[in-house]
């Protein structure tokens, strides 16, 4: 990750590409320029140093630049500029939100994202936790439903808790909360009395909390069981028997690098062997 | 005899020790900077990319509860989408319109009948039933009348 940093900052290598809008200079609306800068790249793969640049006429048009862009995981605003910083494939979502889709395994936590954490040390009135970034998040005790100073709650260490970021940025420590903003729960807390925990890649995480997941539809096709899956690519699985669980353990871990069809026929005969 | 200073004299001294705390203070000489109007907004997490669904889940009856925090997380996030689009929201109501307009009626008949007099009650509650208007409007008051000497 650091030689990609180090390589999106560097411009004057000769493989890093500029897309302008040169062969539209005379533009009344700016943000039709943006918008296309952005259209002809969808869908195509980018690496780190391709620079998006608008030149925009800076004479009076204050008026028309009332639309925003937002740039997801994967795209930096460098001034009036969005440099690309990881290597993966343009995606689009209208009405202005583009992003880089790519692959990694290592978790970098962002706000509001929902993750597995295990307890790992309870010092006075927060718990650190472990989310699988570069340092251990902080989780207050008051940060549970219905808990006040004289009423815990009992979490232990070694416990797992599902919560989300309140702040996680690279210049401070991220804190974890288990209630949202109104104070309910809402499903976050300590959970997994029983179950098993194991890591997938950030991917795969996606593929699965994805509105409509094929891989979701597929499993729970076999048997019952409950899921918990955490942004930092923890995923939490229960089922009625220890065989069970460690049956769908291993066709998530599976499901990987499979494509589509091997995935169906493999559950299909898991299915089968099973009944 | 006074004692103390005068208004005017107060005010001057104010004035001059505000004066000489403001030379006091440091300021930068730069012309004015104007912040420039972002227009390009940088988002880190992946979630409302791609329109990501509550982490828990359960199938097949396993755990109803986290089956129905699914339901409730789910369409708490489309009707955040369709919320967008209606101006406006109506509270949910346990009673119909019709029947708290109802309620109310009996309610402003029973307090009226409550607070008035005994002589009044039998007239009031007569000409409410009565559609037909066969009843007579009540005779005069009938106060107290002061004795004469």
């Amino acid at each position: 990750m650091l030689f990609l940093h180090f390589y999106c900052e560097n411009k004057s290598f000769s493989r890093s590409r500029k897309y302008t809008n040169t062969g539209r200079s005379r533009c009344f609306l700016a943000m039709d320029t943006i918008h296309a800068c952005f259209k002809e790249k969808i869908g195509e793969v980018l690496l780190p140093g391709d620079v998006f640049s608008f030149r925009l006429s800076e004479s009076g048009d204050g008026s028309i630049k009332t639309e925003k862009i937002i740039c997801g995981p994967g795209l930096r605003r460098n001034g009036e500029e969005v440099q690309v910083c990881k290597s993966g494939i343009l995606r689009h979502k209208q009405p202005n939100m583009y992003w880089i889709d790519s692959q990694q395994r290592r978790y970098v936590p962002a706000k509001g994202e929902s993750v597995i954490g295990i307890v790992t040390a309870k010092s006075g009135d927060i718990f650190k936790v472990d989310v699988g970034g570069s340092e251990q998040a902080s989780l207050s005790y008051l940060a549970f439903e219905g808990a006040t100073k004289r009423n815990r709650p009992n979490v232990q260490v070694g416990d797992l808790v599902y919560g989300q970021f309140t702040i996680a940025n690279k210049d401070m420590e991220p804190e974890l909360v288990c209630i949202d903003s109104c104070g309910r729960a809402n499903g976050m807390g300590v959970f997994g009395a029983d179950g098993l925990l194991f890591k997938v890649s950030l991917g795969l995480v996606r593929r699965l909390l994805a509105p409509q997941s094929e891989i979701i539809k597929d499993l729970e096709k076999i048997f019952p069981f409950e899921l918990v899956v955490g942004m930092n690519g923890r995923v939490w699985v229960k089922a009625k028997t220890v065989q069970q669980t460690l049956i769908v353990t291993n066709l998530l871990e599976t499901c990987e690098n499979m494509t589509s069809q091997q995935r169906q026929t493999l559950f299909k005969r898991v299915a089968e062997g099973f009944l | 005899m006074q004692r103390g200073l005068d208004a005017e004299l107060k005010k001057q001294l104010d004035e001059e020790e505000k004066r000489i705390i403001s030379d006091e203070h440091w300021f930068l000489d730069l012309p004015e900077l104007k912040a420039k109007e972002n227009y390009i907004i940088e988002e880190r997490s992946c979630v409302p990319c791609e329109d990501l669904v509550y982490g828990r889940m359960s199938f097949r009856g396993f755990n109803p509860e986290v089956e129905k925090l699914m339901l409730l997380m789910n369409t708490h996030k489309e009707e955040e989408e369709d919320e967008e689009e209606d101006d406006v929201s109506r509270m949910e109501t346990d009673i119909t319109d019709e029947e708290m307009a109802r309620r109310y009626e009996s309610l402003v008949e029973s307090m009226r009948n409550k607070f008035a007099k005994k002589r009044n009650r039998s007239t009031v509650t007569k000409s409410e039933e009565d559609v037909n208007c066969n009843v007579v409007g009540d005779q005069p008051k009938k106060v107290f009348l002061k004795p004469q000497d």
